[in-house]
């Protein structure tokens, strides 16, 4: 469970552009949950990630993550439990290093890295099924350098490399948004299995409404740096694109966009 | 002739150690790291101590890595726990170990002729057949060049190897791995100080002298070799770390021709400019013609 409580965050401080975007920002987020976060540009959706992941630090206020108080965490100890994918596909992977190698890297996660040897031979086989799970022919390319794969194959590596450690969550930063039509849907497919199959709580920023309504049991609207909409269960369920656009353009017409 | 040749392998493979470092930093961590102009003397300095104390030459290579790997963590330190720019964080060291190699030592220069040194001790003249003797030094050089490549192409290889390069590739990948990208660039710039004062120990011992300025362009001999090597030769037949060697005996061949030609060995630092240049200017314009086909 990670608790965000009074959440305060402000940027540019003690400048004239000084900007507030979270002000006494509440949020739960229970086990198991599956959370689509929707809001337009600047709403607070990549900063909240940011927070809870420790790459930005909060003014005010307690983040904790199963009752653990994470506030002044560094950014890199908070990353045991959680896993993060990013919008760009080059963030999640190493382009001079190959797939069998990072491949090892990411099996490693959690455990200490010392001085034996940096691929396990024996997990080899593993690390094939794994990748031939992807349906994009990775398996037979071990040898390869990752930098030599296209941006959709980095991310469905980067997924898979994520949630190979025993993580708790999961954080994924518009992961598809970079990503052509048809290989959107396929790490769209590969996420939800995942996070089926590992029972992660799983926080998804997107700005596919599609994305939005069909995964997921609950779904947040940001809004100016607050939940607007935050719908779980059956009501998220009965949500429908509609909805959510008609709640898009209500918020445009009020801030005069 | 084999005098010149014999030279040139001697020259090259000591500055193949040094260069095998600015590898770790110029290629694998993207630091470019002038702290190296001072640890390579820093290591000639702590050889001169142990040599002139009578001590086993070995210990004197030991020591020197051990010290050039500490001046390697002071400049990680400075740029990652007091988040200054990695150039300066290499120049404030650079210059700071000025000083601190002239209290090492206590004087300017020193003449090391009558110690004993990793080439000339009992063990040594008594195994080495006489028909060997003009060989002796570069056939030692050679040895501790290679120990020292194939430690680190075994380091690479480790679970720490592949966080540094890692690291260098996308440190936010080191994070997402719950590791401190910070601590694994320090480790980098020890290893590579620690290589980069060891070569300055071969050297120190090589030449039987002390002086406090020989390390003064070492980022540049270093660059150009890493630069030639990884360039011209890095493919499948070679690795990195081989092709840094191979670069670093062509870039003293080119250097030695440049003064057997003619030109006035107090040319050496301008020749030593000039050829890194031409080789920046022309290894870009092979990149743009790999990029055009």
């Amino acid at each position: 469970m990670i608790e965000l409580k009074h959440i305060d965050k402000y940027y540019n401080i003690g400048t004239v552009n000084e900007v507030c975007l979270f002000k006494d920002f509440n949020l739960t987020i229970n086990d198991g949950d599956f959370i689509s976060v929707i809001g337009s540009n600047g709403s607070g959706k990549t900063s909240l990630l940011n927070l809870i992941c420790g790459s930005l630090e909060v003014e005010d206020g307690t983040i904790t993550l199963n009752g653990e108080d994470i506030t002044h965490q560094k950014e890199f100890i908070r990353q045991r439990k959680i896993g993060r994918v990013y919008q760009n596909p080059a963030m999640g992977t190493c382009p001079s290093m190959t797939i069998l190698e990072n491949m090892s890297l990411a099996d490693n996660k959690g455990k200490s890295f010392g001085l034996s040897f940096g691929t396990n031979k024996k997990r080899k086989d593993y690390y094939r099924e794994l990748l031939s799970q992807l349906g994009l022919g990775l398996e037979d390319m071990m040898g390869s350098k990752v930098g030599a794969l296209s941006g959709g194959q980095r991310q469905a590596m980067a997924l898979l490399m994520t949630t190979m450690a025993p993580i708790e969550f999961l954080i994924l930063d518009e992961h598809t948004a970079a990503l052509d039509p048809k290989t959107a849907e396929l790490i769209m497919e590969l996420t939800g299995k995942v996070v089926k199959e590992k029972k992660l709580t799983t926080i998804m920023v997107t700005h596919n409404l599609r994305y939005a309504v069909e995964y997921g049991n609950r779904l947040i609207m940001m809004h100016q740096g607050h939940a607007i909409v935050d719908k779980a269960g059956e009501e998220k369920a009965n949500l429908v694109v509609d909805d959510l656009l008609d709640q898009f353009n209500q918020i445009s017409i009020e801030t005069g966009n | 002739m084999e005098q010149l040749i014999i030279g040139v392998f001697e020259q090259g493979f000591i500055y193949a150690i040094m260069a095998l470092g600015v590898y770790i930093t110029y290629k694998i961590l993207d630091f470019p790291d002038l702290s190296v102009d001072s640890t390579f003397p820093l290591g000639a300095a702590v050889t001169t101590i142990i040599l002139s104390s009578g001590k086993n030459p070995i210990l004197a290579l030991l020591a020197s890595t051990a010290a050039g790997a500490l001046a390697g963590m002071v400049t990680g330190i400075i740029h990652v726990k007091f988040k200054v720019r990695d150039l300066l964080s290499g120049i404030i060291v650079m210059t700071g170990l000025y000083t601190l190699n002239l209290r090492i030592v206590g004087q300017n220069n020193v003449p090391l002729f009558n110690y004993k040194s990793i080439f000339d001790n009992d063990f040594i003249n008594g195994i080495f057949p006489t028909f060997l003797s003009p060989y002796k030094t570069v056939i030692i050089i050679f040895i501790v060049m290679v120990i020292a490549k194939v430690l680190l192409d075994l380091y690479l290889k480790t679970k720490s190897g592949y966080l540094l390069r890692a690291v260098g590739d996308n440190p936010t990948i080191v994070t997402s791995l719950a590791k401190d990208s910070g601590f694994v660039k320090i480790v980098g710039l020890a290893i590579s100080n620690g290589l980069v004062s060891l070569a300055g120990s071969v050297m120190c011992q090589q030449q039987r002298f002390f002086e406090i300025s020989m390390g003064t362009g070492t980022i540049v001999i270093g660059l150009a070799s890493v630069i030639i090597g990884t360039n011209v030769f890095k493919g499948k037949f070679f690795k990195a770390t081989t092709a840094v060697v191979i670069g670093s005996v062509i870039y003293k061949a080119c250097v030695a021709i440049a003064i057997e030609v003619g030109l006035p060995a107090t040319d050496l630092k301008l020749i030593t400019a000039a050829l890194f240049l031409i080789i920046l200017v022309v290894s870009m314009d092979r990149k743009k013609k790999v990029k055009k086909s």
